[in-house]
């Protein structure tokens, strides 16, 4: 394993520690139990948006902490959900009064620890709303597994449903709109390289020279398919196509009652994206891919769009949902109407993204 | 000899051994782990018990019922990943059940898995066969249950119990996984064995392991 990190166990709070000099003018960071926060929370009266997961993924989620997006965020261990007593205290103190939105990717680990933690904001006072993203079309079934995964329409999520909070929507506005969001984004992506977890020091899994996975999540773990490599245009056909000929997808995930004050069933159906529709295209790096590919995956992603008649009407590029250093790359197509292009358009300020200010 | 009772020093015992266990088998678990899943069973649960163990002295004094509580706080607050919420709510549902005791009967013994087992399956939402933690856990529990309804002592209930969680974990190769990370994995989840199954199974044979000690 060769990685710039001293002891693997300092990893994550060495580069914390890091963040929080580079940035001091947006963010802070709190350490046991360890969360990312707004330099300026609590934001009177304003919604507070608060996510995390498993380190590793960075930007996600602490880079997104600051103006228009995040509130705070819950680093884990590397690829490891982060704990209730995380959230719960990250939610305490960027709460104003107005609430908290939790975005929880779905994984089973950060799904029960948000759960609990919700759980202890509710009893605390806190009102509080849990909604999932599942946008990954790799997994076709939700009956037999875990459900799909949480990947790239997360970012998006987070920057749209920030910009609402900033403008004054209420919790249920707020989370209304982010379930919205995660209804209309669809994503997939590959891998051409495994990663290595620090404290591990061996690749997580095991790829020939002229191999690569299809169908990964963010964590390094196998994905659906393995097979020879194929060129960039191949690939982005299978991810692209993969996502636009998606059929419905229907799910059952549990929402916070805040009235009630216990857990309810929801389920919830997306519809497939169709011609005419207008999408933000995210093309993300796993880490390890350089943005020159991205763009040659971007140059062939727009040629489908366009010969299935979607109008990509924003892209993001880059690296900004990864899996430490593998290469590979994946697709976000989120459907978009006005509502969500105007706070996809709003100012944001934070460590990873910032227009408009 | 026969065992009629398990005193707070030995459940103390206990949770220092599973330290001492889960330290040793974090290669293993993690390895198991990095098959089906996302490689860090073993590391987390050695970092978990390593913040109990941190924190055993400051109820040592107290009953079972909050050290096993604390036990189920420190992991909740350390492990992270599904085995965070779930072996938390495993030793604190654990500690609900025995609230107050200095000693357990083989009774007390059966209502604190009972309890436990329950949390599990609550939080986790998991079924006999998803290849999961409970696959280890529920047949240990029933093993418990009838050996101590026949009138096993508290022993060799646990020898019966531990067989049965053994037989469980192995039992997890040949499935299909349907919970957790595994599940994406479908087809090829088969022939590995879970991670949260083997975990449970050494938890539960340090306590039979801490018995036989000084029995």
């Amino acid at each position: 394993m060769k990685k710039l990190i001293n002891k693997p166990e300092d990893f994550v709070r060495e580069s914390l520690e890091g963040m929080a000099l580079a940035h001091s003018d947006l963010i802070k960071v709190n350490f046991s139990p360890t969360f990312v926060y707004r330099a300026d929370a609590p934001v009177k009266g304003k919604v507070a948006v608060v996510s995390g997961g498993g380190s590793g993924h960075e930007p996600m989620h602490g880079g997104f902490v600051g103006k228009g997006m995040l509130d705070a965020a819950c680093p884990g261990e590397v690829f490891t959900s982060p704990t209730p007593d995380q959230m719960f205290e990250a939610a305490k103190t960027v709460n104003s009064g107005a609430g908290v939105l939790f975005i929880v990717k779905n994984y089973t680990g950060d799904v029960m620890n948000f759960e609990m933690a919700a759980e202890l904001a509710h009893a605390e006072g806190i009102p509080v709303q849990n909604i999932l993203i599942d946008d990954d079309v790799a997994v076709k079934d939700s009956l037999y597994t875990a459900g799909r995964r949480g990947t790239g329409t997360t970012v998006l999520a987070e920057k749209i449903c920030g910009a609402a909070a900033e403008a004054g929507y209420d919790l249920k506005q707020v989370a209304d709109l982010c379930r919205r969001v995660n209804l209309n984004g669809r994503s997939m992506g590959m891998a051409l390289t495994s990663c290595i977890v620090p404290a591990k020091g061996t690749p997580t899994f095991e790829l020939g020279e002229d191999e690569m996975e299809i169908g990964i999540g963010i964590h390094g773990e196998p994905g659906r398919e393995r097979m020879k490599i194929k060129s960039a245009d191949e690939i982005t056909e299978m991810l692209a196509l993969a996502i636009i000929e998606d059929e419905a997808y229907t799910r059952t995930v549990r929402e916070w009652d805040m009235e009630k004050g216990e857990w309810v069933e929801v389920e919830l159906t997306d519809e497939p994206l169709k011609p005419g529709d207008q999408v933000i295209a995210m093309v993300n790096s796993m880490g390890g891919t350089p943005i020159s590919e991205l763009y040659v995956v971007y140059r062939k992603l727009h040629e489908i769009c366009e010969k299935k008649g979607l109008k990509i009407v924003r892209n993001l590029i880059g690296a900004y949902i990864t899996s430490l250093e593998m290469q590979g790359v994946s697709i976000t197509l989120l459907r978009v109407d006005d509502e969500m292009l105007r706070f996809w358009d709003a100012p944001v300020h934070t460590p990873a993204l910032r227009w408009g200010m | 000899m026969t065992v009629t009772t398990i005193p707070k020093d030995q459940i103390v015992r206990w949770l220092r051994r599973t330290a001492q266990v889960l330290e040793e088998n974090r290669d293993y678990l993690t390895q198991l782990d990095a098959a089906i899943g996302d490689a860090d069973h073993g590391i987390n649960m050695d970092r978990g018990f390593k913040r109990v163990l941190s924190q055993l002295p400051t109820v040592e004094d107290k009953d079972i019922g909050s050290v096993l509580k604390t036990t189920g706080m420190a992991l909740l607050a350390s492990v992270g990943g599904a085995g965070g919420p779930l072996y938390g709510t495993f030793f604190m549902r654990a500690g609900m059940a025995v609230g107050g005791k200095q000693e357990l009967t083989a009774q007390d013994l059966v209502t604190l898995l009972q309890g436990a087992v329950d949390g599990v399956i609550q939080r986790g939402k998991a079924q006999p066969g998803d290849k999961t933690m409970v696959d280890a856990l529920l047949p240990a529990l029933e093993a418990l249950r009838e050996a101590v309804e026949a009138g096993d002592d508290i022993r060799t209930a646990l020898e019966k119990a531990v067989a049965a969680a053994e037989k469980g974990m192995k039992d997890t190769i040949p499935m299909l996984a349907k919970k957790g990370r595994a599940s994406y994995l479908g087809e090829r989840s088969i022939g590995h064995q879970d991670p949260g199954a083997t975990s449970s199974y050494l938890i539960l044979k340090a306590l039979l392991d801490t018995i036989n000690e000084t029995a």
